[in-house]
């Protein structure tokens, strides 16, 4: 369900944030910013270094607690203390580094830290992994996103990074139920696959997950980003619609070159 | 993991224990029979229960180089209050394994809680618990051990001249309990998983420390059962006990297979690998060869092991 | 870690330091003598060094100890020489963990004006050092192998050796007087190598340790199931070899002999778990030692060459024409814990 951007009624809001600010010593990571994501889209996250997107995830993820400002999931008002909080949630991280364990297979590593019991006295008294479930649902789910990957019982490490790559965003596919996270999920991934992954993350959103991706490759945001919010000095520049404006306009924001007054009023979003 | 052949690194050791059985049957008709294989698995039963509670920290990128003295201790432990303070042997050999458990526990609250390395931590348990032991036992071994201590050093008749020892049984049952809680469990899963991936255990919310710090402690344990086991095999409470079991469990866990930088080996893999040892030391015994010749094997094979290991993980690749 | 607590433990190990160094800054007018064992834990070792600690006690002398960290540590030996020379020890007394690799620290220590007299095992070669307290090593297997060849009379002789490990001099001497005093052609005191012959059925390395032992005589068993008559290197060594003899249901057909004199070694010559024992006198080895050091610091006078501190054979059951003493004179002067 991509967002209606063709009528004024906006989707429902199912995360938001305002005036939040995080101070690391004297440096002012968020300087109050604002964040909204709404049904059924990708959005995208960027800016410079330095600009606060990795902070603003990170308070979203429950990787840390703002200082201030509040966040809300559903128009309910959430305090993470870990990103166990989150993910209890709903709100499931795709990390950079992919939090895989390389040696175990992919249905192991779907069901880590989730792992299914087999019913009854094996289950509960024994402690007796149910394998045989916990690979079909990995097959199943797999299936739903359409990776293609043969065998869910090989090791992760014989996959290739877009195959691994999936595995994770499948993962986090699989178990999320409100909210998907994704942190430079085609960094370091060539052509062919880096393609294969966007393919991969439209269907999740047409699951009907909506997706926070950060990415510094521009090319990707702009082909399958349906919002762009734009971070600049901890707080949120701009949110703006990438099939309005131009890929060096929104640089140009990013690095505050232009200013957001300068943008013609339907590239905003 | 279904229909697919172990890996070379799990099967390797395997073969090679049979390989190494099969040279030293065509030198003495001896070493094949019964008694003297039974034998065999008395003399690494020790090593063995060591190697249980071993292979847990390396699968977890671990090492633990106080195990050997650390079972002395709790074997002296165990001997002296029966003999010296009265306490009725069943009690005294809990509390043996009790002081071992508790080293284990120090060990894991250094490496979980102050982040230090095991090598280091345990390099100085290592000398700490030996210190204690020599002190403790005033140098002397403890003798007039009630017979309830070494019973499991008795053995049943298994037909013909085949002797087995009671310890080589809980040996044997404690090494599948440990392959049944490392397979099908997700405690043991998650062994594996923070050895193979701490930061992408810690991710998935699994209390990485917390299993990292089960781990030794349950190893602390298993030297304490290993303790009683060396006291029912020798018969008394030996300060000087565990000296190169230290080393001998580290080396039948890598001639195991099991990778020494973690999440990766098969727990029955280390009984293999301390019964290539056994099976080396009896068997150039019966051919007469010097004792010499025995540790230069064991060298090349160590070398061997982990060589394997490594290619076979690069063809994975 | 933190700087504050880098700055505690400094404080502290170097409070501790400083107390110890101030206890050991005592008395500086006796006589210093200085004793270095190969551990600290052998119970030879420690009857060792109270033997010093009596004899420096009641002649008038202060004694510094050290050790190696193990049987075969030879820089731990050289750092406690050092050491103990730096502290104003005249005299040192040396158990040589390596008989080669001290000399060099021997000789240094020497062109200082340091007597340094080796215990119980001498240096190779022997006049490293300015003299040697020691038991006759070979002379102990001697006394054992004619033991065991009156008491295996009209016997058939099949022989298992537990030796110590290869190319140790006290092993291979304690071995080869064995095989001599059975009236077996052997090689000479001289000689680092085991000599082998007819009889020996197993020859297996013990390591001097009990459950090493066992093990060892486990696997000879295999071998030659027909042994009749077992040589060991120690007492520790014999109670292994005992263990899995009785394992096998044959300690009644199998004798045992033995080298030490130790209280638990003589305790196992009275319950015939070893028949005959060589027992050898670290007290005496040790009190002479101080000795010799008093009398070097008072006249200048060094003692020179070999002296035997003497090995006696104690047996439960005296044979025929070997001269043998009973188990209580072996209690009265056995060496360990009583």
């Amino acid at each position: 369900m991509a967002a209606d951007t063709t009528t004024n009624t906006p989707a429902p809001l199912v995360m938001e944030a305002r005036g939040l600010v995080k101070r690391y010593g004297q440096v002012v990571a968020l300087d109050g910013a604002d964040f909204e994501l709404r049904a059924g889209e990708i959005l995208a996250v960027i800016g410079d270094n330095g600009a606060g997107k990795s902070s603003l995830i990170k308070a979203l993820s429950g990787a840390t607690i703002p200082d201030e400002g509040e966040i809300k999931l559903d128009g309910r008002i959430i305090h993470f203390k870990s990103p166990i909080d989150a993910r209890r949630a709903g709100i499931e991280t795709v990390y950079q580094d992919l939090a895989v364990a390389p040696a175990m297979s992919i249905a192991e590593n779907l069901f880590l830290g989730r792992e299914l019991r087999r019913p009854g006295f094996l289950g509960s008294v024994l402690r007796m992994l149910d394998k045989k479930k916990m690979l079909e649902e990995s097959v199943t789910r797999m299936n739903e996103l359409k990776v293609g990957i043969r065998s869910m019982t090989q090791a992760v490490e014989t996959l290739s990074g877009g195959q691994r790559q999936c595995v994770a965003v499948g993962r986090a596919a699989a178990f999320a139920r409100h909210v998907v996270i994704m942190d430079e999920p085609t960094a370091a991934l060539g052509v062919k696959e880096g393609n294969m992954v966007l393919e991969l993350i439209r269907r999740v959103r047409d699951k009907g997950l909506p997706v926070i991706l950060i990415s510094h490759n521009m090319p990707h945001v702009f082909e399958i980003a349906d919002r762009i919010h734009i971070a600049r000095l901890g707080k949120r520049a701009a949110v703006v619609n990438p099939k309005k404006i131009s890929m060096s306009d929104t640089v140009a924001v990013m690095t505050g070159a232009k200013r957001v007054d300068e943008l013609p009023a339907d590239c905003l979003a | 993991m279904k229909g697919r052949l172990p890996p070379l690194a799990t099967l390797g050791p395997f073969i090679a224990l049979l390989l190494a059985c099969g040279f030293f049957a065509t030198q003495n008709e001896r070493f094949l029979t019964g008694g003297n294989l039974s034998l065999v698995l008395q003399q690494v039963m020790v090593v063995g229960v060591i190697a249980i509670g071993q292979t847990l920290i390396i699968l977890t990128a671990g090492i633990d180089l106080s195990c050997g003295m650390v079972m002395a201790l709790g074997g002296i432990v165990m001997t002296k209050f029966a003999t010296e303070l009265g306490v009725p042997p069943l009690l005294a050999v809990l509390c043996g394994i009790g002081v071992t458990t508790l080293f284990g526990l120090v060990n894991g609250l250094l490496v979980t809680r102050i982040k230090l390395p095991p090598f280091i931590v345990t390099l100085g348990t290592l000398n700490i618990a030996f210190a204690i032991t020599q002190l403790y036992s005033n140098s002397q071994t403890v003798t007039d051990v009630p017979d309830a201590m070494t019973a499991l050093g008795n053995t049943f008749a298994l037909g013909g001249t085949t002797n087995v020892a009671y310890g080589v049984v809980l040996m044997l049952a404690l090494y599948g309990l440990a392959w049944f809680a490392l397979r099908e469990t997700a405690s043991g899963r998650h062994v594996y998983a923070v050895g193979n991936s701490p930061e992408a255990t810690r991710l998935t919310g699994i209390p990485t420390q917390r299993v990292l710090l089960s781990v030794y402690v349950l190893a602390g344990v298993f030297y304490g059962i290993a303790s009683l086991l060396s006291v029912a095999r020798t018969g008394v409470g030996d300060p000087n006990a565990g000296q190169t079991e230290n080393l001998d469990a580290i080396t039948a866990v890598v001639l195991g297979g099991t990778s020494l930088f973690g999440g990766r080996g098969v727990i029955l893999g280390s009984l293999v690998g301390a019964l290539i040892v056994g099976v080396f030391r009896n068997g150039l015994t019966l051919m007469g060869v010097s004792s010499i010749y025995q540790v230069l094997v064991t060298g090349v094979l160590v070398i061997l092991a982990v060589a394997t290991d490594q290619l076979s993980r690069k063809g994975a690749r | 870690m933190r700087l504050k607590t880098q700055l505690t433990l400094s404080s502290i190990t170097a409070a501790a330091a400083l107390l110890v160094a101030g206890t050991a800054a005592q008395a500086a007018d006796q006589p210093i003598i200085g004793l270095i064992t190969k551990t600290e834990t052998n119970p030879f070792f420690v009857k060792m060094k109270e033997g010093a600690n009596e004899a420096a006690k009641s002649k008038g002398a202060k004694l510094l100890t050290g050790a190696g960290k193990a049987d075969g540590d030879n820089a731990g030996q050289v750092t406690a020489m050092e050491n103990m020379i730096a502290a104003g020890a005249k005299t040192i007394l040396i158990t040589p963990s390596d008989s080669k690799a001290i000399v060099p620290a021997i000789k240094k220590a020497r062109d200082k004006g340091v007597l340094v007299i080796a215990l119980d095992s001498p240096t190779d070669p022997t006049d490293g050092t300015d003299a040697l307290f020691a038991t006759d090593n070979y002379q102990a297997g001697v006394l054992i192998g004619q033991y065991a060849k009156v008491a295996m009379a009209g016997k058939p002789v099949k022989i298992v050796t537990l030796d110590l490990f290869p190319g140790h001099p006290v092993g291979a001497q304690r071995h080869n007087g064995f095989l001599k005093g059975f009236g077996l052609a052997a090689p000479d005191a001289k000689s680092n190598e085991l000599g082998k012959a007819a009889e020996v059925v197993c020859m297996a390395d013990s390591f001097g340790d009990q459950a090493k032992a066992q093990t060892a005589m486990e696997n000879c068993l295999q071998k030659s199931p027909e042994v009749t008559l077992v040589y060991t290197i120690n007492e520790p060594a014999a109670a292994g070899a005992y263990k899995a003899l009785k394992t096998a249901g044959k300690e009644k057909g199998v004798v045992i002999v033995s080298v030490d004199g130790g209280c638990q070694g003589i305790k196992d010559v009275g319950a015939g778990v070893i028949a005959a024992t060589s027992q050898q006198y670290p007290l005496k080895m040790a009190a002479m030692g101080v000795e010799a050091g008093i009398a070097y610091a008072k006249t200048g006078k060094k003692p020179s060459g070999y002296t035997d501190t003497g090995v006696t054979l104690i047996a439960a059951k005296p044979v025929a024409g070997v001269d043998s003493k009973d188990v209580k004179t072996g209690t009265d002067l056995c060496w360990g814990k009583k």
